[in-house]
């Protein structure tokens, strides 16, 4: 093996309570595709953190071309030559994409000159990017791009990409990667964080296993299957969602030309949206981040009550309702924002189940609430869903992304609905929890209730789903069985083809 | 370097401390200041503390204690209630002189009648008063999207030339011999409100007080719309995703704000006071903010701060008079119970980190 450009020896960091790195070893070659593997809460963060300078270690060693490596900030790491995508973007909807790298720089020339330079890295990489354009304006994919070209320019020797696909359409995936392959012809490692195993097979040299804060594997993952990784990353086996040939029944959910102005200057107007949703069927809805899902969610869940005549539940109109009028009759939902939409961060678990709890639960007595009972509902929902927390009266902030979305979506599919829709139920959320929140909303559909699952996953979407519809620019095409549809025909669905509009991607 | 670090919980703890650190911290410099000013600093601490409840004159003290919370309670128990939303209502001051002016309006209209109707007709004409001044900066936010906090403030002044022009027009003492100022309505038994017990301060204001405390206490705790306040005032998304309609809940907690400060107004106006006179407000829809905030926007809190600010108010009165401390640094004091709280406060969601270790 060549010298490695950087190597980490028994690095290791404790919170309060919990061990995050416990004696982590990694050695990454230069131009190498290094995949960082691990549930959530197994300390893939609090790895690459430390090697971006954000958090420093309690004891072990860094390494960085032989010499020892110890970034005390983001800057000192970004000058040895470290680049981090983040899998949350921090830019400014309403500044072009140049003023918005010159915010993330120390020493930002001009802009003229820096609108050049992002023209030539862009080109250079393969990722189309206009420096003038509005970031409100850009899709996820593009917003990732302006994330990329932002470490570029700082010419890195290792980058380091936080779940970078999440957002992307295939054919979005596919530039991605052909830039990250050739970064790494020319000798920048990548140090790869992701869930989709599949990608990983396709694209990393070599993986590192991470469960509990401990190296508990490493794989050449060309050579290795996605289920063998799983079962390393969760240390058990793997249950693949299951489910019955069912009989779909009558029509619960009728949305007839359904369109709503955007709420605000960066969403997106809904369209003409039609669809029938029987009892008992999952309904997949595709499409690249931003074309409309929050909208439409809101639209359902009675956030934004839409006119008269567009939303029918079960024969009835109830498009001027709201969500408690709604709730009640039995369509749920829950929105893709853990903190502060789908949950209240500084709240306590009982709170939140109160908050969407309190109508179907009989939490409410005549506007007086019953806590108890409250918490009784949580209790339930943590030990079903097996949310590790230590107790309903924990803050929601303090648990993990993973934990909260199960809590999250458990507290809806324990309130027993018969129309759910969720939004990206799974994201950020570790493997086995994923297959958790997966078979808890087949075995919904299984009881007879209909499931629209909005996700940019399409893996996941293809795993539950029966029918398959894609959002673009706030319309929806027309439903598919889901059984036989190829990747390339839903990236076509996705980027528009199928309808009036060009193509948004 | 010094960094502020998020905890994963808020620590009961330090929100239970942080009052009593701010107090501390207050004493300690607030003696600097007056230790500056050449006074002493002890002395004047004690006097400010001691001397209102177990000096020589708490007998005379001890019911300005009640007169002068009383009506910071009950205004900022409405104001909390707004602002555990994120309801910014600035402006108590005048929904309390509205109250004032509704109420005395009431009563002496009724003057010289005899009855026991006239007093509860006075507060519920104080309350609507103080209700549907509050309503014009609720109904101009839900319809027209205008900033509350500078309607409501703005409409502060409105209310004070109101207030002068009725102590020099409408309201003013046909019998007063041409002096502004409307008739003493201590001197007309129907509207007064005398002091339950003689002599205690204990007069319906202070009564009104501590049921707005019970009143609050059990809407945020036990009530839905207690609790549609409290996640509104977390996660506005969330609330909304759970089904609170913030134009509802905007026109109630302004509404209610503005009715307890119109409630003061009337008790005031009544009792303590007597009449309607130009300099009849002296800032207590202004300070019950502060004493909101102290007591941390929780009723039981809120019901301390109340006590606590109307203690540095008669203590400063007495170090004014009895040490000659200027007025300004009274408040220059009371400005910094309010801003070492707000400091501290911090720390109940925040930890403090030293160098570039982590004390984690």
């Amino acid at each position: 093996m060549t010298a490695p450009l950087l190597s980490l020896t028994s690095l290791t960091k404790a919170y309060p309570g919990v061990v995050a790195n416990d004696d982590v070893s990694l050695r990454i070659a230069p131009g190498e595709v290094h995949a960082l593997l691990g549930e959530n809460g197994a300390g893939k963060s609090t790895l690459v953190k430390m090697i971006y300078g954000l958090v420093k270690p309690d004891s072990g060693t860094m390494q960085m071309h032989g010499q020892p490596f110890s970034p005390s900030e983001p800057r000192a790491a970004r000058a040895a030559g470290v680049g981090m995508v983040f899998q949350h973007f921090s830019l400014f909807d309403a500044m072009t994409v140049a003023e918005n790298i010159a915010l993330g720089m120390e020493n930002a020339p001009r802009l003229s000159d820096l609108s050049a330079q992002i023209t030539t890295v862009s080109e250079t990489y393969g990722l189309p990017l206009s420096p003038d354009r509005i970031v409100g304006d850009l899709s996820a994919g593009e917003r990732q791009r302006v994330e990329i070209i932002r470490c570029l320019l700082q010419e890195p020797k290792l980058l380091i990409m936080d779940e970078p696909t999440s957002v992307l359409t295939p054919q979005e995936v596919e530039i991605l990667f052909k830039t990250l392959r050739k970064l790494s012809a020319e000798g920048t490692a990548i140090l790869y964080i992701s869930h989709k195993l599949e990608e990983i097979r396709s694209l990393c040299d070599n993986a590192t296993i991470l469960r509990l804060g401990k190296v508990v594997g490493d794989c050449v993952p060309r050579d290795t299957t996605a289920r063998e990784m799983a079962e390393l990353m969760v240390g058990k086996l793997l249950q693949t969602p299951t489910r019955a040939g069912k009989a779909v029944g009558d029509v619960v959910l009728d949305l007839t030309g359904l369109s709503a102005p955007a709420p605000n200057a960066f969403g997106i107007a809904l369209k003409d949206i039609s669809l029938e949703l029987r009892a008992g069927e999952v309904l997949g809805i595709g499409g690249v981040a931003g074309n409309g899902q929050d909208e439409l969610l809101a639209a359902l869940s009675g956030e934004r009550p839409v006119a008269r005549g567009m939303v029918a539940f079960k024969e009835e109109d109830i498009g001027p309702l709201g969500p408690t009028a709604r709730r009640q009759r039995g369509l749920l939902a829950a929105p893709e924002e853990r903190m502060g939409h789908a949950a209240a961060p500084d709240m306590s678990l009982t709170e939140n189940a109160m908050l969407t709890g309190s109508v179907r639960e009989g939490l409410d007595h005549r506007g007086f609430l019953d806590w108890p009972a409250a918490t009784r509902f949580a209790e339930s929902v943590i030990e079903r869903f097996d949310v590790r927390t230590p107790g309903p009266g924990a803050a929601a902030r303090s648990l993990s992304g993973g934990n909260l979305q199960k809590f999250v979506i458990g507290r809806e599919v324990m309130q027993r609905p018969d129309v759910l829709v969720v939004n990206q139920p799974t994201w950020g959320v570790d493997a086995s929890a994923a297959a958790a929140i997966r078979q808890a909303l087949l075995d919904l559909a299984e009881n007879g209730a209909a499931v629209i699952v909005i996700s940019q996953d399409l893996d996941e979407l293809m795993e539950i789903s029966d029918r398959f519809a894609a959002l673009n620019e706030g319309r929806l095409s027309d439903p598919r069985p889901a059984q036989g549809i190829t990747v390339e025909e839903i990236g076509l669905m996705m980027g528009g083809a199928h309808g009036m509009e060009v193509a948004h991607v | 370097m010094i960094a502020l670090t998020k905890r994963p919980e808020p620590s009961r703890a330090f929100s239970l401390a942080a009052p009593l650190l701010a107090v501390v911290a207050t004493m300690i410099f607030g003696g600097l200041l007056f230790a500056v000013l050449g006074k002493d600093p002890f002395e004047a601490i004690r006097t400010i503390f001691w001397e209102p409840v177990f000096g020589e004159f708490a007998f005379f003290y001890r019911p300005q204690l009640l007169i002068k919370g009383a009506p910071l309670v009950l205004i900022a128990i409405g104001l909390s209630l707004g602002f555990k939303a994120g309801i910014w209502n600035i402006g108590a001051e005048g929904q309390y002189i509205m109250g004032a002016l509704f109420g005395a309006g009431v009563g002496l209209a009724f003057y010289p009648m005899e009855s026991a109707l006239v007093f509860p007709l006075m507060v519920l004409a104080g309350a609507f008063g103080g209700w549907i001044w509050a309503m014009i900066p609720a109904v101009l936010k839900v319809k027209f999207g205008t900033n509350e906090i500078l309607v409501s403030l703005m409409l502060v002044y409105v209310a004070e030339q109101f207030l002068a022009s009725m102590s020099l027009g409408l309201l003013k003492n046909p019998e007063g011999f041409g002096f502004p100022g409307s008739r003493n309505l201590q001197q007309y038994a129907s509207a007064h409100n005398a002091d339950l017990i003689a002599g205690t301060g204990m007069h319906w204001g202070v009564v009104a007080a501590f049921i707005a405390v019970i009143f609050a206490y059990v809407l945020l705790a036990r009530h839905r719309l207690g609790f549609a306040i409290r996640v509104t005032g977390d996660a506005p998304r969330a609330a909304a995703f759970s089904g609170v309609n913030p134009t509802r809940l905007v026109v109630f907690c302004l509404g209610m704000s503005g009715l307890l400060a119109g409630l003061a107004g009337v008790f005031e106006v009544s009792g303590p006071a007597g009449q309607v006179t130009i300099d009849f407000n002296v800032g207590y829809g202004f300070t019950a903010i502060i004493v909101a905030f102290l007591g941390r926007l929780h009723p039981v809190g809120i019901l301390l701060a109340g006590g606590l600010m109307a203690l540095t108010y008669i203590g400063g009165d007495i170090a004014q008079s009895k040490m000659g401390l200027p007025a300004a640094a009274i408040q220059v004091f009371q400005g910094m119970l309010l801003f070492f709280l707000l400091a501290f406060d911090l720390f109940t969601n925040y930890t403090l980190r030293f160098g570039s270790r982590e004390t984690a």
